[in-house]
């Protein structure tokens, strides 16, 4: 077994220290090491976008990135889309009213692919919508509704209720 | 844990990843943005004992330009390229290519050098970097130099660089004014490898074509340069009649391309004849 490496990272905010094998992948780290299972590993080879994140604003796959690469990287995973004091965010809010969501498997990877897109496009055309959401997989709700849920979203982020 | 255990360099300078490979030759891989890598050690289809991570060497994330050329670090991520206005005016084709490429998500980590040093056939900057007679800029134990990208793929995922070698920088010469170019490909999703494409750049003088490059990808064990086909072109008034026709003569005489459960070689080498048309009349739509 190869030497196990210390690496620090930021996660939603909070500074973590993790002690690693080379070989551990970002998504197994999170969630087996730091406890955050709310990012889901699906196909496990950087196809079906279940385990997305955001790695200093970028929407990137946590399965085929190794936890070693995370070392001085700030990540945002959906733990981070609500509130600490568990408001949810607008895009949360969208896939309720919207029916975003059925079993909920692939959601919290095209929230965070979704989050990156509304970051820097925040009117974004449905070109540019579905361009973003094409990086992951529903097999259940149908992506209609995603697609009805992220207009939403950006309406909501454009106009936050006064 | 899915990949099988390795030892894991990340060396922050060329020297020192050079030398990391010098040491370990044939059991180390290199690992760039990890969007192809990564996938293989987790299936274990690859399993390397070393595995060198350049994801922190300084200096080799850019895109310049450089007198005709754009000269881009091997370590730029593919989404760089992408929203960098520079690429988008001075090569249009390297442009619509970057975004074929998987999805932003991939995008995001993929990096350019690592595609081209993959050398998937099926890949677009491979094809785009032999139709724009790209330059590879190579460090190794024996110094730099430059290989074009004529000379640089050998075979499927093979390329002439050496195991102590390191791809650092892709030259890319400017598109000239008045270029015609496109990219055309087929994918059983927005996404996905393509089954088959076609890149095609195109001059026109005077209604004649002047000079014609006709490229292909995933239909052999290299992108393939269709030289017949350029040669049909050149001097000729190009209309729907001799464009089909290049496209039949393609469909008929490139060699059988693999078959896999997405599609049968016969399909792949017919998609190839009518991408490569559709190529042709889109890139002559922008000829001017």
């Amino acid at each position: 077994m190869a030497a196990k490496r210390d690496i620090r990272l930021t996660v939603n905010g909070v500074a973590y220290e993790a002690t690693v094998e080379p070989r551990m992948t970002l998504v197994d780290m999170l969630r087996g090491e730091l406890g955050l299972t709310g990012t889901h590993v699906g196909c496990e080879h950087g196809v079906c976008g279940a385990c997305t994140v955001l790695m200093d604003g970028r929407a990137v796959r946590s399965c085929i990135m190794l936890a070693v690469q995370a070392d001085g990287a700030d990540f945002m995973t959906i733990e981070g889309l609500a509130s600490r004091e568990g408001e949810l965010h607008p895009i949360q809010q969208a896939f309720i009213e919207e029916r975003g969501l059925q079993c909920g498997f692939c959601t919290p990877g095209f929230m965070m692919s979704i989050l990156e897109l509304l970051q820097e496009t925040p009117d974004p055309t449905d070109d540019e919508i579905k361009d973003a959401l094409g990086g992951a997989i529903c097999r259940c709700t149908g992506y209609e509704s995603i697609l009805k849920s992220v207009r939403s979203a950006a309406k909501k982020l454009l106009a936050p209720a006064s | 844990m899915k990949p099988a255990s390795f030892e894991y360099f990340a060396p922050t300078s060329v020297a020192d990843a050079v030398s990391l490979l010098q040491e370990h030759g044939l059991e180390a891989k290199l690992l760039a943005g990890g969007q192809s890598l990564v996938p293989l050690l987790n299936m274990r289809l690859a399993r390397p004992t070393v595995v060198i991570d350049v994801n922190r060497v300084d200096g080799l994330s850019y895109v310049r330009e450089d007198g005709d050329a754009l000269a881009i670090g091997a370590m730029t991520h593919q989404r760089e390229v992408e929203r960098a206005e520079l690429v988008q005016r001075v090569n249009p084709l390297l442009h619509a290519a970057t975004r074929l490429i998987g999805h932003p998500q991939i995008r995001n980590r993929g990096t350019v050098g690592g595609s081209i040093a993959h050398a998937d056939p099926a890949a677009e900057l491979p094809a785009v970097a032999l139709a724009l007679d790209a330059e590879m800029h190579i460090t190794g134990p024996n110094g730099e130099k430059a290989v074009p990208a004529a000379d640089f793929f050998v075979t499927y995922l093979t390329t002439t660089l050496e195991p102590a070698e390191m791809l650092t920088e892709v030259r890319v010469p400017a598109l000239p004014q008045g270029t015609g170019w496109s990219i055309q490909e087929m994918a059983r999703r927005h996404g996905d490898f393509a089954l088959a494409g076609a890149t095609v750049t195109l001059s026109m003088n005077g209604g004649m074509c002047s000079d014609a490059r006709v490229v292909l990808f995933g239909v052999g064990a290299t992108p393939l340069r269709v030289q017949q086909a350029e040669e049909r072109l050149i001097g000729e008034r190009v209309d729907a009649a001799l464009i089909s026709e290049i496209g039949r003569e393609i469909s008929s005489s490139i060699d059988e391309p693999l078959a896999d459960i997405h599609a049968t070689s016969e399909y792949r080498r017919n998609l190839a004849g009518v991408l490569t048309e559709r190529a042709l009349v889109e890139a002559l739509g922008r000829a001017a």
